[in-house]
């Protein structure tokens, strides 16, 4: 058995910018308050002391701007990544990524790449109200030319840059706030993970739970609680939301014939949406049940804590369709 | 010196109103660390001058639009501080029926239009708001609040060109407390002096001391006029400070203790409270009643709040669409 | 006294180690004080107090760590130097979660049925049911559906292919019944006992009951419920207790006099409805009826079983279902005692016994093996038949019992 040590997502977070910045003299964090302030959320704190203004750039309330010359540093030969404070200032950049990050790649007939890396905090929660509680992943997710990872667990947390770095296309990453003090396990040597495919948190054999992002903690929970009742349940981080890994969950709903895809965000053209309907299509005959979904209410976040705990999937209400779907 | 000319009963109101802000905040913060209050609370405590000085030389018809720090805008505007609280507390009986909480206090009754939270992303409305006033050939003028961070984003400029061309009659008051969150004026603005922004979209623009009551009003009412009788926007910077945290939880890594000692020997409560007195426009006996009327309406609003309601949560997703879809 | 407690500066913010203490006890203190400092994850904050008062006590030493909402430091307030002041409670809100218990429990979500274009025409089968059923040559318009709204799914067709071929294989046996919690126990435990102990004085006063016990070996019974349950799914998995039910009924075709009742003379019954004794978790027992039992498959037992047990547990059985009963089998599971002689209920003449499947060292053909063994026993009410009778039909049963694949 190889040695684990106790981590927090944050701490996961911070190790991997770290880690960046020391390899690649190339990579520089650019963003919000990321300097003096110590990070919005507290990821980036110390960083500005231990490398210098040049490599830890504090940024104007400037979200187009910033993105935007995100994305020209990367087109000219450097390897920045760039913070978003939130997902909801991410909109007002959102031009930037779908029209330029996205598109260069394409429309200059394959000659110039943007390895442009994206860090946006996430998540529904927190009383934070309609402004500022989101899941906007889908918005990216639909959008060809970007690579789009959600990150769930702490392995991700602490794997995902450095893959996110090697790539020769703008990636976007979700980070979670509702996580970053949670305290997961890590094995001591470097972690190596993909930014490809997804990945079974839970193996089981009655139902697939296809989930991302901060839900999967919410999947895991409730797969431990279905197993009391004598039901295994496979839990599938999708991880990568663009492009699809769909032949991971394809191959999970063959194995267990019952698919329940639970997501934070709204469920309207969601990546539930996506999931669902690609089962339909190419696993068809392996369904033994509809397909179900536990999504977010379709509703701007309200302020008030148990308005909001409605609006977003909670482990019984997965407890509860699972329940359902195997024994009608 | 301005005070002249208002009445005793005035210059008393104003001081009754900069010290509710006061109370108020101090109030919300104990309240939030008991958890009775959640999400973010932006306080507004040291730059209460600024609203108070600007909303009064407004009328009750023209529209407000104000920040996610908007309690004291809110307050001045004359909600019920009750109905506020209660909001904070997201409770039904609040100002926005506690779907909303600190961040966005609406009253529509009396043309507030928010507690926006998305930096900057206001600034656009004021403009609509003020065209169709002029396209409604209607008299009121809209007042748009935003810090000096906001003047970084791209809406800034747009939204200031936009009401420039279009002569449109917004008061664009930017509340430079000198920092965007955690990062000062210096790293976010290569040029500082605000006021000048305007002249580049041809705006009519002056800069004030925004800890100095008497100096906000006089400005914010030469601002106002000029508005009102040439239809155009005006730009007027108030140079502040917050006493406190950008929220409460904030370590205030980024600025020295020296500096926020310094800012608050300029606090414009006790400053306002001694020219009243310089100007026999006040008693210390009348002060002390103030206070004491302040600290009872306080307690009144937290009595509110605490005895009101949640809503049931079968009404989750009410207010995603209008109930009278053809009206 | 007031308490001074860690402040929650934000949601994100779980507990805060104490750095320094910036008042000693006895030191005054005013609203908006700075009292301590204190560190986070976002670094030093300072903390303030808001109350007027002196420092009474300090809870707290600096470098320790503790949660939101941990009492710090004593002030004493106002008109508490008299001492006269009540204590006041913990007014810190833990969690306002524990308040309002407001949760929804179905999805926000519209799922209304779709309107039949053609009703009564298309039958109602998951996509899986139809390819299985496709490639077995199953007709889907035989078989009653028991998934939701009656569709048909995966299980019911292999509950069709199972019945004209054994499928192979092999998968673990789940010992365990899938057991409901009760969902209401009604305040009948007594009277359940009551009625248990009445009819168990009569048999035992009324009676004459003789007993006899036969060895049988499990092996093979065991290993065909293991290649069953290949196909099924956990909710359908069978139990050996689905088989012994189905052994005994077919026995009693073969011995009809046992599948009788005793009022004033031997009436032999047609049907044979095989009751199953469920004890209670509040003491007494409920004896469901598995109705033609001998025509049903085993995995018909085990669905009644299935729905049979959780409701006799939450006394929720329809009377007919406890009276039909013609013959009684108790069964004690596993890892109680070897053998089990029960009492008959009257007026039924015999009821049979199943210990615990144990293995044992087996001797057959002059070999020595180990073996799962099961101890069936018959109690028979002697006015009505003799040991021969109960002989013959342990020896049957034992029968059955080698050839599962017939059942």
């Amino acid at each position: 058995m190889s040695q684990t040590r106790k981590i927090t997502y944050r701490e996961a977070l911070k190790e991997a910018i770290r880690e960046a910045l020391t390899e690649n003299d190339k990579v520089f964090l650019m963003g919000e308050d990321v300097g003096r302030y110590g990070g919005a959320f507290a990821v980036s704190k110390g960083l500005l002391e231990e490398f210098s203004e040049e490599r830890i750039m504090d940024v104007p309330l400037s979200e187009s701007g910033f993105v935007g010359a995100g994305i020209g540093a990367a087109m000219a030969g450097l390897k920045p990544i760039v913070e978003v404070m939130t997902v909801n200032f991410g909109l007002l950049a959102m031009d930037q990524v779908v029209n330029n990050a996205a598109t260069m790649l394409h429309m200059s007939g394959g000659q110039i790449n943007v390895p442009v890396v994206i860090r946006m905090s996430c998540g529904i929660g927190k009383q934070l109200a309609a402004q500022h509680s989101h899941s906007w992943e889908p918005y990216y997710a639909h959008v060809p030319g970007l690579r789009v990872i959600s990150i769930g667990t702490h392995e991700d947390a602490r794997g995902v840059l450095q893959a996110a770095l090697q790539s020769p296309d703008p990636v976007v990453i979700f980070e979670y706030t509702s996580m970053l003090n949670m305290e997961g396990e890590l094995p001591e040597e470097t972690i190596k993970v993909d930014i490809e495919s997804a990945k079974i948190r839970r193996e089981g054999t009655d139902i697939s739970i296809i989930t991302y992002g901060a839900a999967v903690n919410k999947c895991m929970e409730a797969a431990e609680e279905l197993k009391v009742e004598g039901i295994e349940a496979e839990v599938l981080d999708l991880r990568v939301l663009r492009p699809l890994d769909e032949a991971a969950f394809l191959a999970s709903v063959s194995r267990t014939h019952r698919a329940l895809i639970v997501e934070d965000a709204w469920r309207s053209v969601s990546v539930s949406s996506e999931v669902s309907a690609r089962i339909t299509e190419k696993a068809f005959y392996e369904l033994d049940v509809p397909v179900k979904r536990v999504c977010g209410a379709e509703v701007p976040i309200p302020y008030p804590l148990h308005l909001e705990d409605a609006s977003v999937p909670q482990k019984k209400d997965i407890v509860e369709v699972v329940k359902k779907m195997i024994r009608p | 010196m301005k005070m002249q000319s208002k009445n005793t009963e005035r210059g008393q109101q104003l001081l009754y109103q900069i010290l509710l802000i006061r109370r108020f905040e101090e109030k919300a913060a104990e309240e939030y660390t008991k958890t009775k209050i959640r999400g973010f609370l932006h306080l507004y405590i040291g730059e209460e001058a600024v609203a108070t000085g600007v909303i009064q030389a407004l009328k009750d018809e023209d529209n407000i639009l104000a920040t996610y720090r908007e309690h004291g805008h809110a307050l001045v505007r004359g909600m019920d501080p009750g109905v506020i609280m209660a909001e904070m507390y997201g409770k039904q009986e609040g100002c926005s029926k506690g779907r909303g909480g600190s961040m966005h206090l609406f009253d529509k009754s009396k043309n507030f239009f928010g507690g926006n939270a998305i930096v900057g992303a206001h600034l656009p409305m004021a403009v609509g708001m003020a065209l169709a006033a002029k396209k409604l050939k209607q008299k009121k003028i809209t007042c748009c609040f935003f810090g000096e961070g906001a003047a970084a984003e791209g809406e800034f400029h747009e939204a200031m060109n936009l009401a420039s061309l279009w002569q449109v009659p917004v008061l664009f008051v930017c509340e430079n407390n000198l920092y965007a969150m955690g990062t000062a004026l210096r790293y976010t603005h290569a040029m500082q002096e605000l006021a000048k922004k305007g002249p580049s979209y041809k705006m009519a623009s002056s800069t004030v001391d925004g800890m100095d009551l008497e100096a906000v009003m006089e400005a914010s009412e030469k601002a106002v006029k000029k508005i009102r009788t040439t239809g155009k926007p005006y730009l007027l910077v108030c140079n502040t400070y917050r006493f406190r945290a950008h929220s409460m939880f904030d370590a205030e890594l980024y600025r020295d203790k020296k500096e926020v000692d310094e800012w608050k020997k300029k606090d414009p409560i006790p400053r306002f409270r001694d020219s009243l007195l310089k100007q026999k426009l006040i008693t210390q006996k009348k002060v002390d009643a103030l206070e004491e009327r302040v600290e009872e309406d306080v307690k009144k609003a937290i009595e509110f709040a605490e005895t009101g309601t949640f809503e049931p949560v079968e009404n989750l997703t009410k207010y995603v669409y209008s109930e009278n879809q053809y009206q | 006294m007031k308490e001074f407690l860690m402040p929650s500066l934000g949601a994100d913010m779980e507990d805060g180690t104490l750095v320094e203490w910036r008042k000693k006890p006895g030191d005054p203190v005013t609203r908006g004080d700075i009292i301590a400092e204190v560190d986070t994850q976002k670094g030093l904050i300072e903390i303030e107090v808001f109350e007027d008062g002196y420092v009474d006590k300090l809870l707290v030493d600096p470098g320790e760590k503790v949660p939101v909402g941990t009492a710090m430091a004593l002030i004493r307030t106002g008109d508490s130097e008299t001492g006269q002041e009540k204590e006041q409670g913990l007014e810190f809100p833990v969690s306002e979660k524990e308040k309002v218990v407001l949760q929804p429990t179905e999805e926000h979500f519209d799922e209304k049925p779709l309107p039949q274009k053609f009703p009564g025409k298309r039958i109602k089968a998951s996509p899986l049911a139809r390819r299985i059923a496709e490639e077995n040559k199953i007709d889907l318009s035989k078989i009653t559906g028991t998934g939701e709204n009656g569709a048909i799914i995966k299980d019911d067709v292999n509950k069709a292919i199972e019945q004209r071929t054994a499928p192979e294989t092999e998968e673990k046996i789940s010992e365990t019944l899938p057991e409901k919690e009760p969902e209401k126990i009604a305040d009948s435990g007594k009277s359940i006992r009551m009625a248990v102990a009445a009819a168990m004085s009569k048999s035992n006063r009324e009676i004459p009951h003789y007993y006899l016990s036969k060895k049988i070996d499990m092996s093979k019974s065991l290993y065909w419920i293991k290649e069953s349950n290949k196909e099924r799914s956990v909710q359908e998995r069978l139990l050996p207790a689905a088989l012994l039910i189905k052994a005994v009924a077919k026995s009693l075709d073969e011995v009809p006099q046992l599948n009788a009742v005793w009022e004033n003379a031997l009436q032999i019954k047609n049907e044979i409805n095989v009751g199953f004794v469920v004890s209670l978790r509040s003491g007494g027992i409920m004896v469901p009826s598995i109705n033609n039992a001998d025509l049903k498959s085993v995995s018909q037992i085990m669905d009644s079983l299935n729905d049979l047990i959780p409701r006799a547990r939450a006394m929720k059985l329809r009377s007919s279902e406890l009276n039909s009963s013609t013959i009684t089998l108790t069964s004690l599971g596993e890892g109680g005692a070897d053998t089990l002689l029960g009492v008959i209920y009257p007026p039924q003449v015999a009821v049979i016994g199943f210990g615990g499947i144990i293995e044992e060292a087996w001797a057959e053909n002059g070999m020595l093996g180990i073996r799962p063994v099961i101890n069936a026993s018959l109690s028979g009410d002697h006015r009505a038949t003799d040991g021969l009778t109960g002989n013959r039909f342990l020896t049957i049963l034992n029968k059955n019992l080698q050839n599962p694949e017939d059942l």
